[in-house]
């Protein structure tokens, strides 16, 4: 049986839907992240998890049990706030006993386990501070240590990382997995920044205007996202418009607009004259001279228009003759070489049968 | 903010500092001092001081100066009593205040943003009347005719107690001073009370906190410099108040402000008034001292 249970949960604000007929399962032990743009009703559904909001219809179940007319206080989930929300006026110590001493645990036990928390955060020695002697980072591990301290069932976090700067929120992470490992308690967590989700979770919901568009794990939420939505708000993607010329078991051929036919892996429930996308990430997608022999058969010819070097690699976007531009991402691999290409170029581009993804509208 | 410590910033910081500590000191500093040093003189005959340095007449000492005034203000046990009556009094109407306006203060912090200002408007409105009109009024309320004297004499009758005399006594007293200070702590409670993040509450409820943790763990604690500022502003003006006794008290109702009134009014002994406003102040130096001092930072830590 899953740990909790979310069954068609629907939350109203006025004639404003905010969270419309969601469904999930989250299995004991499992890091799931609920990621989608600001708006789109993520903290609303986690605080009707957390009990501060109620549903107007559907369940929550925690272990099978609906927590319907059970409030926060009694809940055995713990929320990690986005402004972390620690209290002002207590030590890091005090901070970190208060879930335990509302829990009625004794001293004793307090104390070997407040210290036993702020070890695993690396604060041993923060003790005697106040949250306005920390950095950032120091409040953001005072909080998990103070959510995870008393063992809840569940671990809620909204955004936890959103205020961290972008080197200290790579380090974030990786503690944030470690410590999930290591205490074994089922996180949902919340971002909308896509990289964060792919690095962090188990399952990933993708959310939209209330809605979940797909959940599934990272790689297959990156690599084929069910729809437009998705394939859009989930890393770099080019899309084209296409339609369905043929449907084979093993892949489908399309027909692109001044390109002519492009082949694509096969995808369920696609019938020949289907209208759609064609969408291709741009690390798929190979740049070469345009004299070059290419042996691939999605092989186009088109022109530099520009690109964009981040250091490690370059993103090039090319203009195909049909006047849809699809990027092509080459690593700077070669030593000194900031790039391979000069805007105006004329090049090829080209891709694997089985890569790209056929989405219809 | 102004950081570091260069010429500029230090010239800066004495002309915004400078005028402030300029009134401190003619407006305080100057008078206790004067005040001091009248404690010291001899009462003229018809009021007023006797001249200084009289060296004929003077029967005190070269100067005329004396300390007379202090050794009579500690021979007389009754001195001492009307202090700490007054004392009484005072953290009385403070403890009442406190007690009356921080649900006030509270619904006020958490009822809707545009709601509040017209709540706080009304709290102050008292204001607008004339401060002796509004007492005055008291004694109508609180006279032996009136509807309210007539309802608790009932309520008490029916429980076999006998009629008492509401006004006149210390009762009205401390009816007066709790009505009269009340927005003193409502204020003050509020501007501390409104500030709070409400996330810090949602946080304890998360973490297993039942309404009165919630209250006594957070919102309480938090608010500690809000109480002591509201406090300062009840108790220090009571102790002062010379107009609600003389009005609504009766005549064993005397506080330390109406003894200070009536060496200076009455009976015209402006040494030995200038000695009991410097006990006052020394009194109230010295309580304010250790509230702040249990008011430090590293206590409650709103810092
Ligand atoms: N208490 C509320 N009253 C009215 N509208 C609300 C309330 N809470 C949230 N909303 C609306 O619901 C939508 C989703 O909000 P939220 O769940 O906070 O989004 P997210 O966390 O994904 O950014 C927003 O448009 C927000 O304005
Ligand atoms: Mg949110």
């Amino acid at each position: 049986m899953a740990l909790l249970e979310i069954h068609n949960v629907t939350r109203r604000f006025g004639d404003f839907t905010a969270v419309d007929n969601v469904s999930i399962s989250i299995k004991a032990g499992e890091f799931f992240t609920l990621l989608g743009p600001s708006g789109c009703g993520k903290t609303t559904l986690l605080r009707m998890i957390a009990g501060f909001d109620l549903p107007d219809s559907g369940q929550i179940l925690l272990d099978g049990k609906d927590m319907v007319g059970t409030p926060p206080e009694k809940r055995p989930i713990h929320t990690v706030f986005q402004s972390y929300a620690l209290f002002p006026h207590m030590t890091v110590a005090d901070n970190i006993a208060f879930p335990l001493k509302m829990a009625g645990t004794t001293p004793d036990e307090i104390r070997s386990r407040v210290r036993e928390a702020m070890d695993d955060v690396r604060l041993s020695n923060f003790g005697n501070r106040f949250p306005q002697e920390l950095s950032g980072g120091q409040k953001q591990r005072v909080a998990f240590a103070r959510g995870l301290v008393n063992r809840p069932r569940l671990l809620l976090l909204d955004e936890p990382l959103g205020a961290l700067d972008a080197k200290l929120r790579e380090e974030m992470q990786i503690e944030l997995i470690n410590l999930q490992k290591e205490r074994g308690v089922t996180f949902v967590f919340i971002t909308h920044a896509q990289n964060e989700a792919l690095a962090l979770s188990h399952r990933i919901a993708v959310m939209n205007q209330g809605k979940i568009e797909q959940l599934d794990e990272p790689s297959r939420i990156y690599g084929f996202p069910r729809n437009r939505f998705v394939a859009d708000f989930i890393g770099k993607i080019s899309i084209m418009n296409a339609q369905v010329l043929e449907t084979a078991p093993s892949h489908l051929t399309l027909s692109v607009a001044g390109l002519g036919e492009v082949t694509a892996p096969s995808k369920e429930d696609v019938k020949v004259g289907d209208t759609g996308v064609l969408a291709i990430r741009p690390e798929q997608v190979r740049i070469s001279h345009h004299a070059e022999e290419v042996e691939l058969k999605n092989h186009f010819i088109g022109k530099v228009q520009g690109f964009l070097y981040v250091g490690d690699v370059t993103t090039y976007i090319v203009e195909l003759p049909n006047g849809a531009r699809i990027e092509a991402l080459l690593p700077n691999s070669a030593p000194g070489r900031a790039k391979f290409f000069e805007a105006g170029d004329p090049v090829a581009v080209s891709w694997r049968h089985d890569a790209g993804t056929f989405l219809n509208d | 903010m102004i950081k570091g410590n260069t010429k500029a910033n230090r010239t800066a910081k004495w002309l915004v500092s400078g005028p402030p500590l300029l009134f401190l000191l003619v407006f305080f500093v100057a008078p206790s001092l004067i005040m001091l040093f009248t404690s010291l003189r001899l009462p003229g005959e018809f009021g007023g001081l006797a001249p200084i340095a009289a060296p004929a007449e003077a029967v005190h000492g070269e100067y005329g100066l004396t300390l007379e005034t202090y050794q009579f203000f500690f021979s007389d046990i009754l001195y001492a009593e009307i202090f700490l009556k007054s004392f009484a009094v005072a953290a009385a109407s403070t403890l009442i205040c406190l007690i009356m306006a921080y649900p006030l203060a509270l619904l006020i912090a958490r009822s809707e943003k545009r709601f509040r200002n017209l709540m706080v408007l009304l709290v102050v409105l008292p204001f607008a009347s004339n401060f002796l009109i509004r007492i005055y009024a008291w004694m109508i309320i609180l006279g032996p005719e009136s509807v309210f004297s007539h309802f608790i004499n009932a309520f008490l009758g029916a429980f076999g107690i006998a009629p008492v005399t509401l006004l006149f006594s210390p009762f009205a007293v401390l009816v007066g001073m709790v009505y009269v200070h009340l927005p003193f702590m409502v204020l003050p409670l509020y501007t501390n009370l409104e500030k709070h993040d409400p996330a810090l509450l949602d946080a304890a409820q998360d973490l297993g906190a039942n309404a009165w943790q919630r209250f006594w763990r957070v919102t309480w604690p938090l608010s500690l410099p809000g109480v002591f500022s509201g406090a300062a502003l009840v108790f220090i003006p009571v102790l002062g108040m010379f107009a609600v006794p003389d009005i609504l008290g009766g005549t064993g109702d005397i506080l330390i402000g109406n003894l200070i009134k009536d060496q200076f009014l009455g009976t015209r002994d402006w040494p030995f008034g200038s000695t009991l406003s410097i006990m006052l102040t020394l009194a109230v130096l010295a309580i304010t001292g250790l509230a702040a001092w249990f008011a430090r930072p590293a206590t409650i830590a709103e810092r």
